[in-house]
């Protein structure tokens, strides 16, 4: 099943120095696991493939439901070098949000995953 | 001792709402009012004030927020801490007491400043007594660039704050405390936790961190079911309510709108986090993965079960310094094709700058209403739009070559491509580009003192 990321969880972002931080949190706690199976941190590199320019890392926080992923080179230098109109990474929340996870039929259901339209 | 202490956050950053600092003492019971107004490249900033004016290079939105609660400090006994004084805290602290002069209520002013944060006297001495200060991202040594720096600041902790309290200032000032230290020393002072109580100190420091960007806890900037986030124009900041135990709640005045509850607040914990077993203060290193939320109530989260671990032996270090110039620029194509003229532009404004011979260490096209800020993933939305913002920047360690750039945007408007307006701005501004250089420093080398006035 396709589900996308936008109706399984809400995000936070912002930035240290050159890197951007999103904080992925899943809305319902049964589907935190299925974040922490399919959100990989080689899905989100792929995602960001020719928007960011550095490696991905990917934190757990099963106390908080959330996944924190850092996005290495993705502000064009950041601070104030950077000439991006999102600078601090501010929004880097939704466009993490916008991906498409794969979710076996038979793990979708037992979790009630909605699927995408 | 207390069996509650009441930390209410006032000011996110410099800029923040002006309202907010006398709301959160009259909306109801606090002991204290915390004031972040530092963000990264804020003390080189106030480090070119001051020198233009040996007086100035503080937050002076302090003043106004100073004078906005000075009855409730003067009658109600509540106390204030900030990080106002950026790199002249005895500057800032001389014009809060002339503000108090004027409804006469100076004498009854204890105020605290806390000095030391400012290695920028001593950075020839440590850079030759072997502090290479390297820079945490490139590794490189502050020599690199040390004829261009502007402002050194260690990020320092609890233990000044603490003290001006213990010596009776109600109005704490400092220069570039940690954010979070503004919240932790009240607790630390009330309680009495000691200086290797690694889970209490711990939970004042996520207390901070909940409450150092003001409302964007209590339903600011807030994504989770945003739509349903009511009053946000009388938002409530947030007040954290500690028990000596390191438990606590965050919550908000009745009456006021916005919105606390678990989703607020762990969106607020995400923020700008690094590795979130090991985030490091100068007083202790805190373990985001024991942080455990509950529901205790409308517009109430409890916090508890919060670990903590010994601090290291360093010190941050923000230094600012002087890396050329930049500008950027915009214009708006309409539709039809709106986004096919921007592209357009691009392409020819691109081409004049080559054959002026310009070349800059850096050109970015971004089309706004297209793919700014999600650039490729964004996808073809921006085909149809009804308009799209071209938005071009140069960076250069040339300025001459930047400020001929800035001339070459608005020609755009009657020689490049049609249906172009948005240009009543006229040229950009070259800025001077401050850029910031994280680094460590043996703790020990940092001294930081602490006066009443």
């Amino acid at each position: 099943m396709r589900v996308r990321l936008l109706d399984i969880a809400h995000a936070r972002s912002g930035d240290k120095g050159d890197t951007a931080n999103v904080g992925v949190i899943a809305l319902r706690p049964e589907w935190y696991p299925v974040l922490v199976s399919h959100l990989t941190r080689e899905r989100v590199a792929e995602h960001f493939h020719g928007v960011i320019g550095g490696p991905v890392e990917r934190f757990e926080l099963p106390n908080l439901g959330a996944l924190n992923f850092l996005l290495h080179g993705a502000l064009d230098g950041g601070g104030t070098l950077s000439l991006k109109t999102d600078a601090q990474g501010k929004v880097y929340s939704t466009a993490l949000l916008r991906l498409v996870l794969d979710v076996p039929d038979a793990e979708a259901r037992a979790v009630g995953l909605p699927a995408a339209a | 001792m207390k069996d509650i202490v009441r930390v209410a956050s006032g000011q996110g950053f410099w800029g923040d709402w002006l309202e907010a600092p006398r709301r959160q003492v009259e909306g109801g019971p606090v002991d204290y009012l915390m004031l972040d107004y530092l963000a990264e490249v804020t003390m080189s900033i106030l480090q070119k004030q001051k020198e233009r004016d040996p007086k100035m290079g503080y937050a002076r939105d302090f003043i106004g927020a100073v004078e906005s609660v000075l009855p409730a400090v003067v009658e109600r006994g509540v106390r204030v801490i900030a990080n106002a004084g950026g790199v002249n805290p005895v500057a800032c602290a001389e014009a809060v007491r002339a503000v108090a002069a004027k409804t006469g209520v100076e004498d009854r002013l204890k105020i605290g400043v806390v000095t030391g944060d400012d290695l920028l006297p001593a950075l020839d001495a440590l850079i030759a007594g072997g502090h290479a200060l390297a820079n945490m991202e490139t590794g490189e040594p502050l020599s690199t660039v040390r004829d261009r720096v502007l402002s050194a600041n260690a990020y320092i902790g609890s233990v000044p704050i603490v003290e001006a309290l213990g010596r009776g200032a109600n109005i704490v000032i400092t220069g570039r405390s940690t954010d979070t230290a503004l919240t932790m020393a009240p607790l630390r002072y009330e309680f009495g936790w000691k200086s290797d109580d690694w889970n209490r100190l711990a939970a004042g420091i996520i207390a901070g961190h909940i409450i150092e960007c003001g409302a964007q806890c209590s339903g600011g900037n807030c994504l989770y079911d945003w739509r349903s986030i009511p009053d946000l124009a009388n938002v409530g900041y947030p007040i954290v309510e500690a028990r000596a135990d390191g438990t606590f709640v965050v919550t908000k005045h009745a009456g006021t709108g916005g919105r606390i509850d678990v989703h607020s607040v762990t969106e607020q914990l995400v923020y700008e986090m690094g590795d979130p077993h090991s985030y490091i203060t100068p007083d202790v290193v805190a373990d985001f993965s024991s942080i455990h939320l509950e529901q205790a109530g409308e517009n109430r989260v409890r916090v508890f079960g919060i670990q903590g671990r010994e601090a290291t032996d360093k010190l941050k270090v923000s230094i600012a310094y002087r890396d050329g110039y930049k500008a950027v620029g915009s214009l708006v194509y309409a539709w039809p094709d709106a986004l096919e003229k921007a592209q357009l532009a691009d392409r020819v404004l691109r081409e004049r700058l080559d054959r002026l011979g310009l070349r800059f260490d850096h050109i970015l096209t971004e089309f706004v209403g297209a793919s700014a800020t999600h650039g490729p993933l964004a996808g073809d939305a921006g085909r149809d739009a009804p308009e799209v913002q071209f938005r071009i920047g140069v960076r250069s360690h040339d300025r001459a070559m930047v400020e001929r750039f800035t001339r070459e945007i608005v020609p755009l408007v009657l020689n490049g491509p049609p249906s172009v307006t948005g240009f009543a701005a006229g040229r950009p501004k070259v800025e001077e580009i401050v850029a910031y250089w994280p680094a460590l420093i043996d703790k020990t080398v940092v001294q930081t003192k602490v006066e009443i006035l």
